[in-house]
């Protein structure tokens, strides 16, 4: 089974806000605000750790639930939030040079 | 050579909103005339330096809905805006353009508030679906959707608070602060606001109840409430983020609280 990698889109703009992590698509001006999963999530994709990995070092750690499981979940996740072009997924890891993320704080 | 044909006359009026002045230009007097009174209040100097300058080509009437869709997007350095019942252009390094439209000052006005949104949002600033109005020297904002109260606040305010707008507030960053100013954007109330400013001190968000009180919102409200209530138009990635980035910093400067309020004059006790 391949791996999947997944990368920040350079052309959202994303905030957290006490814990709250808030996205906005540079494409239709869509909000999202992303619940903890999502925001580990987020936050760990650097386009150069394969999924799996963020789940079992982060995710798995925060909360109490199976790898397996929650590779699952993470990656309907990934798909979903790809799907409005907030990160980017890929067999292949993805080049920094494309993984230049909105600001974050 | 002899001239061909000799130059037509160009009128001119320069309306300023926000301490921005916008240059129209017009061959037809009675268009001019429209705007004159359109934008009372709002006038500046003729002979005063306009930070834009837009001329007007007006068209035959013919159908066109001017509840359409706008689209504004950015192309090499020009902006264009369509809507129904105009087609615009205005290219920021030049600060010039052209509006092409029927002579009607529904289409101008929607320009004006589109190329004041693409200047407010390279400052820092924003215009909001909201009514605005000074009390005591402060600004207040009350922003909701349609059917919110924004007309309902505004005709409630006693007589020392100076209404800036039923319907679309301006605000811009400052050095030292943020700052709301009349606009001559009206809502029902169909009265143009008062042509001053005053630094903000409350954002609400209406929400009409049983009694009058005002509970501050969470930061991730406030900010998810502002962004909703933003008018924002243009398709250009990078100021999406700048306006983004726009609602945090104002959220964490001006308080923002829901204000639930009965239909009658006592709200305004709770506002200055």
């Amino acid at each position: 089974m391949s791996r999947l990698y997944v990368a920040r889109n350079p052309k959202v703009a994303a905030r957290s806000l006490d814990g709250e992590m808030m996205i906005m698509s540079g494409r239709d001006s869509t909000l999202f605000t992303l619940n903890k999963t999502a925001t580990i999530l987020w936050q760990s994709a650097d386009g150069t750790t394969p999924l799996d990995e963020i789940v079992e070092h982060r995710i798995c750690n925060e909360f109490e639930v199976e790898p397996a499981e929650a590779l699952v979940d993470a990656e309907t996740l990934a798909r979903e939030l790809a799907s409005h072009e907030i990160l980017q997924i890929s067999e292949e890891p993805i080049p920094p040079r494309n993984t230049v993320a909105g600001e974050s704080r | 050579m002899p001239q061909l044909a000799s130059a037509v006359e160009r009128l001119s009026l320069v309306i300023e909103i926000g301490g921005m002045p916008v240059r129209v230009r017009t061959t037809d007097p009675v268009f001019l005339a429209m705007l004159l009174e359109r934008y009372a209040g709002f006038l500046a100097a003729s002979s005063e330096r306009a930070e834009i300058e837009f001329d007007v080509d007006l068209t035959p009437s013919r159908f066109a809905d001017p509840n359409a869709v706008v689209r504004v997007t950015q192309r090499l350095g020009r902006w264009t805006f369509e809507r129904g019942d105009f087609r615009a252009e205005w290219e920021p390094v030049s600060r010039t353009g052209w509006i092409r439209q029927t002579a009607n000052p529904y289409s101008i006005d929607a320009v004006l508030r589109i190329v004041h949104t693409l200047v407010l949002a390279r400052q820092g600033g924003f215009l909001l679906h909201s009514a605005s109005a000074v009390r005591n020297g402060k600004a207040f904002l009350f922003a909701g959707v349609s059917e919110a109260g924004k007309t309902t606040i505004s005709r409630l305010a006693p007589p020392d608070a100076t209404l800036l707008t039923d319907e679309i507030s301006y605000v811009r960053k400052l050095d030292t602060g943020y700052v709301a100013f009349g606009t001559p954007f009206t809502g029902e109330l169909a009265k143009l606001g008062e042509n001053v400013s005053a630094p903000i001190a409350a954002l609400y968000l209406l929400a009409k109840g049983s009694e009058n009180r005002i509970d501050p919102l969470p930061p991730g409200e406030a900010v998810r409430s502002l962004l909703a209530n933003l008018l924002f138009f243009a398709e250009d990635e990078e100021l999406v983020q700048s306006t983004f980035h726009s609602a945090f910093e104002f959220v964490s400067r001006v308080p923002v609280s829901r204000l639930t309020f009965v239909p009658d004059a006592r709200v305004w006790e709770l506002i200055g």
